[in-house]
């Protein structure tokens, strides 16, 4: 799970991480006022979306009167912005964060991550903030310092301060770079977080360090023992079918494509969206029903399929260790009889109970398109959105 | 022979009273699993489809033997599971459990290796399949009817992406030595370069196998091992060809982040180590039939 900029600011500074002063507005006027209540001669406006890139998107201004901000505001408000990380479709903007203006004298970047190589928390830095790690690592690989964290002891100061020195900052401010990053790291273990990135992490010309931008994510399997957390969820950053799917306990992401998808497991679920595109179609979405698929969640797995408008036929592809044939096919015939589809639907099963789950198939009289591979079903799935079928194969449900 | 698990191998079920842990052990137990009892906190002295339930692992091990053992615990308390099985002295474990946090999962990967090589734990998963040697012994999820015995070694993350491939093998006649699965999590038990160590040093298995997918080293990894240490073929499907690039598709770990994580760049990597990809998932066995010839 994401969340905005401002929260992590503000997670994060309860962990000790300095940040500038700051407020969060929700309309123009309230923007020129939280600026007039914070005092000060310079303010930065930065539109809060679960999304990097919002300088250069114009989702980041830096203004010099209350009258500015509100003017600038207004034409943020209510905007999609569309930065390299959103897609085309962009973000909202709902929330606006105003913040007081600080001297810079160096940015430094500053993540930390899961790293999946030494499968233990990572401390990712460089001299070079500002810029993305991504470019970092093409353009001055070597400016990048890293240190990964023993998990039984945790960070150790040594460790802060081999980063502190590397990253060139003076002594008389190590410790409270020290401090920052014991701070960052406390915040990502007890909070179950995936990432924390502070970039830039800046060093003001009055030597503070402090956390200029903030982003952090957490660990959704994690997000049960932090209900503080869940609560700066988001809803409308997200994709509205996704996060309806994970509601549900169901995986899903939206494509660009027209042939839906229904599988069981993640990898098969992918495999099958790489068959369909060999086989000349486009999936319009990835979903995992999981394990222990009952009929309900097949059924609602057909509902969040077909809210997807570009969907033009629907293949189920299940293959049962854990969740049965009967199971499923009991699921199909369910949802096909309570939800009105008017595509063509393709079922392939296989595994456990694969005959009582055919039989089910076949004893419910619907005009399902039936498959026994997952090539078979996958040309099929083309073919029928191909051929544009006469009006008795596809499935009207009463 | 066959890898980590064989017909005499004695195995312990934990969370055995749950409803899915029901069905799998009365499953496991028709395969001919060597099911010796489960672990309940607080449900000992019960029995499930006739073997004993005991309180703790360690009580477990005493009365039984046990060496091995499958874990069916909810996620806030599997993590908890997998180092009582490791402090009982099992040699194996298997963990089906989807939803670990991931930093309980580093805690339990750090927990495993206070003890000395010899005796450490090995773990594989979470959030797999489980391990089969067809018409020895399964301990896991998978339908066991779909596997044949011989000798072709499966590693793969993906549970029914494994299925897949074992039924495609079986209908060709061939069979499998071992399956294993890693899981889909970020951070697993046993990599695809640990399984494959075993592989290549099982004199039953001839061909190996192996399925990955999107996200994380461990396929680049495995392609260096195999260049440098395995003598046996191995033919490499990766799923996710089509999988945009940030976003999770439903294995915690399945998410393109870094440079090499996306599909083809893995089977680029994979093909560079001598490895042969077979480029959609319904021509796995049929490449593997074709490797052995």
């Amino acid at each position: 799970m994401d969340i905005h900029e401002y929260q992590a600011k503000e997670v994060l500074s309860n962990f000790g991480v300095e940040v500038p002063p700051g407020a969060l507005a929700y309309s123009p006027e309230q923007a020129a006022y939280r600026a007039r209540e914070m005092g000060g001669e310079r303010w930065v406006v930065k539109a809060q979306i679960h999304a990097g890139g919002r300088g250069l998107a114009g989702g980041v201004k830096v203004c010099n009167s209350d009258v500015e901000i509100q003017e600038v505001t207004e034409n943020m408000f209510g905007r999609r912005l569309v930065t390299h990380q959103t897609g085309p479709e962009g973000k909202g903007i709902y929330r606006v964060y105003v913040e007081a203006a600080v001297p810079i004298d160096r940015e430094i970047y500053l993540g930390f991550v899961l790293d999946r190589t030494s499968q233990r928390v990572m401390i990712v830095a460089s001299a070079e903030g500002g810029m993305e790690i991504e470019d970092i690592s093409a353009d001055r690989p070597d400016s990048i310092v890293r240190a990964t964290v023993e998990p039984a002891v945790g960070l150790q100061e040594f460790q802060c301060r081999e980063i502190a020195f590397k990253l060139g900052i003076d002594a008389g401010m190590v410790q409270q770079m020290v401090r920052t990053l014991q701070g960052c790291f406390r915040a990502f273990t007890e909070l179950d977080a995936t990432m924390v990135e502070i970039n830039p992490l800046v060093i003001t010309g009055d030597n503070r360090i402090l956390a200029l931008d903030a982003k952090m994510t957490f660990d959704d399997n994690a997000l049960f023992r932090h209900p503080q957390i869940s609560e700066l969820r988001d809803k409308s950053q997200e994709d509205p079918r996704e996060s309806r799917a994970a509601d549900r306990g169901l995986s899903y992401v939206g494509l660009d494509g027209n042939i839906g998808c229904i599988v069981n497991g993640a990898g098969l679920a992918m495999a099958t969206m790489d068959t369909i595109m060999l086989a000349g179609g486009e999936p319009a979405n990835f979903l995992d029903i999981g394990g222990g698929a009952t009929p309900e969640r097949v059924a609602k797995a057909f509902r969040l399929v077909l809210s997807d408008a570009k969907v033009e036929a629907i293949l189920v592809n299940i293959f049962a260790g854990i969740n049965r044939c009967d199971w499923v096919a009991e699921g199909v015939v369910k949802a096909l009889r309570e939800v009105e589809v008017n595509v063509p639907v393709i079922v392939r099963l296989a595994g456990t109970n694969v005959e009582e789950g055919q039989k089910i198939l076949a004893e419910s009289g619907l005009p399902l398109i039936r498959a026994t591979t997952l090539v078979e079903a996958a040309e099929r799935a083309v073919g029928a959105w191909q051929s544009d079928l006469d009006q008795s194969t596809k499935v009207r449900a009463v | 022979m066959s890898i980590y698990l064989d017909r005499d191998t004695k195995v312990l079920v934990q969370g055995i009273t749950g409803k899915m842990a029901r069905f799998h052990t009365k499953d496991m137990i028709e395969y001919g699993t060597n099911v010796v009892g489960g672990v309940v906190p607080g449900k000992g002295g019960e029995t499930v489809e006739g073997v004993p339930v005991f309180n703790t692992m360690k009580e477990a091990v005493a009365e039984t033997g046990a060496e091995a053992t499958l874990v069916f615990v909810p996620p806030p308390f599997a993590a908890d599971s997998i180092m009582e099985a490791a402090d009982a002295g099992i040699r194996y474990c298997v963990c089906i459990t989807d939803g670990i946090p991931a930093q309980d999962m580093i805690r339990v990967k750090r927990y495993m290796y206070r003890y000395p090589k010899e005796r450490r734990m090995v773990l594989t998963g979470p959030n797999c399949a489980g391990t089969i040697s067809p018409g020895k012994a399964l301990l896991g999820i998978m339908p066991g009817h779909i596997y044949l015995q011989g000798n072709v070694g499966i590693v793969g993350r993906s549970g029914t992406l494994g299925y897949e491939a074992a039924a495609q093998l079986k209908e060709r006649g061939i069979g499998i030595s071992t399956s294993v699965g890693i899981g889909g999590d970020p951070i697993n038990g046993s990599s695809f370069r640990d399984i494959l160590e075993q592989f290549e040093n099982d004199p039953d298995t001839h061909t190996i196998c192996m399925i990955g997918e999107i996200g994380g080293p461990q396929e680049a990894e495995a392609a260096e091992y195999i260049r440098d240490h395995v003598s046996k073929p191995v033919v490499a499907y990766v799923a996710g060809l089509t999988a945009p690039k940030g976003r999770t598709m439903g294995h915690a770990g399945a998410i393109i982040s870094a440079f090499g994580e996306s599909a083809s760049e893995k089977v680029e990597i994979l093909t560079a180590a001598g490895v042969t990809v077979a480029e959609n998932p319904a021509v796995i066995g049929e490449t593997i039939e074709r490797v052995m010839q």
